[in-house]
């Protein structure tokens, strides 16, 4: 039953979209410019593309959140088994979270956490 | 307290009694459909008008105060005219994608939106792994806003979209420890049991006091961070940016950014109060038996939604009384302060159960 509702709460958002961007279309204006379809840039014409190169920060960011979300779905498990484990459960995890804040100490260290 | 679960079982053997078992499915999707789509276009409503009324207050005006008595037509008059509006076709947007953008803004929140627990038994979406799904859905949405700069070919939305990308990322970090701290104190994922046991053991932030009020406020910061709002609206920063990544959208396209907006933040609003203020369980101290008795009285849709704007009152008092940072300061805060917090708060919450010094 749980699968059907997800199914259904997709198709529900995607056919929100959907028919009310047609209902839209039809109900709305419609008139021809050359200026209008320009791209937005304070009223003068834009120059170049805007498929360009971006800074490597984000990037950087990107990568270390990959790391630390992988890292952070693994504790999912054993947060749920927590209580049943106790102290034992506890120090072996310790030894995974201390992994993970080298990590995070080690990123820091590099300077890959200063905005350039 | 009142079982929502009645009425869905009462109607799903009426259906039964005179329908196939698909058809029985099929129907009740529809209704779930309508009921999702009909809560959904409410809750956009009334938020836009309490945000722009307590913006009003704060920034000590009026707010809309000309369409119908205290402005409370106004917002049915922005849908209508955003409805009219035409949508202008660029001429440099990569078409595909930028019309697919909306689709996946749209559809993240409203799947989030049909996992909220409503009442005892009226939740939709009920996975063993509710809070990891929730996760993993809600996530879903940065592509969307990802594919909205990069689809439009413009140099605002494009820069719009990193930040928001690399600020929505990170702040999903310390809601996933946030969450896991929550996990460890109530050893299931499932949203319902959640819930059920807060309303028989007392309030989540209640029961792990200190780990779980600084996972609380942790929640709050990233929960404003996530969609995009408050101090941390740079994305779309309208003195730098213009609009940010829908400045090229227009119309109605551009309304579905403003309405899954919205619902994000009434969904971060619903789940803090699912996890932390105890869903639909109502306020109980114990001891006190008449208070408690009067408390029951209440019905749990009442509480859900009471606590909920509380908490989404908390999250505008946050947009509309700090400036905006930097987004060098926001990945500073976030990977320098709540992350690092967050770790040392998991930690805690752990060494608290093992040693079963909670409540």
């Amino acid at each position: 039953m749980n699968f059907t509702l997800f199914v259904t709460a997709l198709l529900t958002g995607v056919g929100f979209v959907a028919v009310v961007t047609i209902l839209a279309t039809l109900l709305s204006p419609r008139s021809f410019n050359p200026q209008k379809e320009e791209p937005y840039e304070c009223g003068i014409p834009t120059r170049g593309r805007s498929w360009m190169q971006f800074r490597v920060g984000y990037y950087l960011f990107a990568i270390l959140f990959l790391m630390f979300d992988v890292e952070t779905m693994f504790l999912f498990p054993w947060a749920v088994v927590m209580r049943s484990l106790g102290p034992a459960g506890l120090f072996s995890v310790l030894f995974f979270l201390f992994i993970l804040i080298l990590g995070l100490a080690y990123a820091w260290r590099k300077g890959a956490l200063k905005w350039h | 307290m009142f079982d929502f679960s009645v009425i869905s079982q009462w109607l799903h053997t009426l259906l039964l009694s005179f329908l196939p078992e698909w058809a029985t499915i099929l129907v009740e999707s529809v209704i779930v459909a309508l009921v999702i789509i009909t809560l959904y276009a409410v809750f956009a409503i009334v938020l836009i008008y309490m945000e722009r009324k307590i913006c009003g207050f704060f920034q000590c005006r009026l707010g809309p105060n000309r369409v119908g008595k205290w402005g409370l037509l106004q917002v049915f008059a922005d849908v209508f005219k955003m409805l009219q509006k035409e949508i202008i076709k660029m001429r440099q947007t990569d078409r595909f994608l930028h019309d697919l953008a909306p689709f996946f803004v749209v559809t993240a929140s409203m799947v989030t939106f049909a996992c909220l627990p409503w009442n005892k038994g009226g939740h939709m979406i009920d996975f063993n792994i509710g809070i990891f799904f929730i996760l993993a859905v809600s996530s879903v949405s940065v592509v969307g806003i990802l594919l909205a700069g990069w689809g439009s070919n413009s140099k605002y939305p494009i820069i719009g979209a990193m930040r928001s990308g690399a600020q929505i990322i990170s702040y999903e970090l310390s809601i996933g420890l946030t969450m896991l701290t929550v996990i460890c104190l109530t050893g299931t994922m499932q949203i319902s049991e959640i819930v059920q046991q807060q309303s028989e053991l007392g309030w989540n932030i209640f029961r792990g006091h200190l780990p779980m009020v600084i996972a609380f406020i942790i929640y709050l910061i990233a929960g404003n961070a996530e969609c995009n709002r408050g101090p941390f609206d740079l994305p779309e920063a309208e003195s730098e940016l213009t609009a940010g990544y829908h400045t090229e959208y227009s119309g109605m396209h551009f309304g579905y950014f403003y309405l899954a907006e919205y619902l994000n933040l009434f969904i971060s609003a619903g789940i803090a109060t699912t996890v932390f203020l105890g869903g639909w369980a109502p306020l109980h101290i114990s001891g006190l038996d008449g208070f408690n008795g009067v408390m029951d009285a209440v019905p749990g849709i009442v509480w859900f939604l009471g606590k909920t704007f509380f908490v989404v009152f908390l999250l505008m008092w946050e947009r509309w009384t700090l400036p905006r940072l930097r987004i060098d300061n926001i990945l500073t805060l976030e990977w320098k302060y709540l992350m690092p917090i967050s770790m040392l708060n998991l930690v805690l919450m752990a060494l608290l159960v093992a040693y079963g010094l909670y409540f």
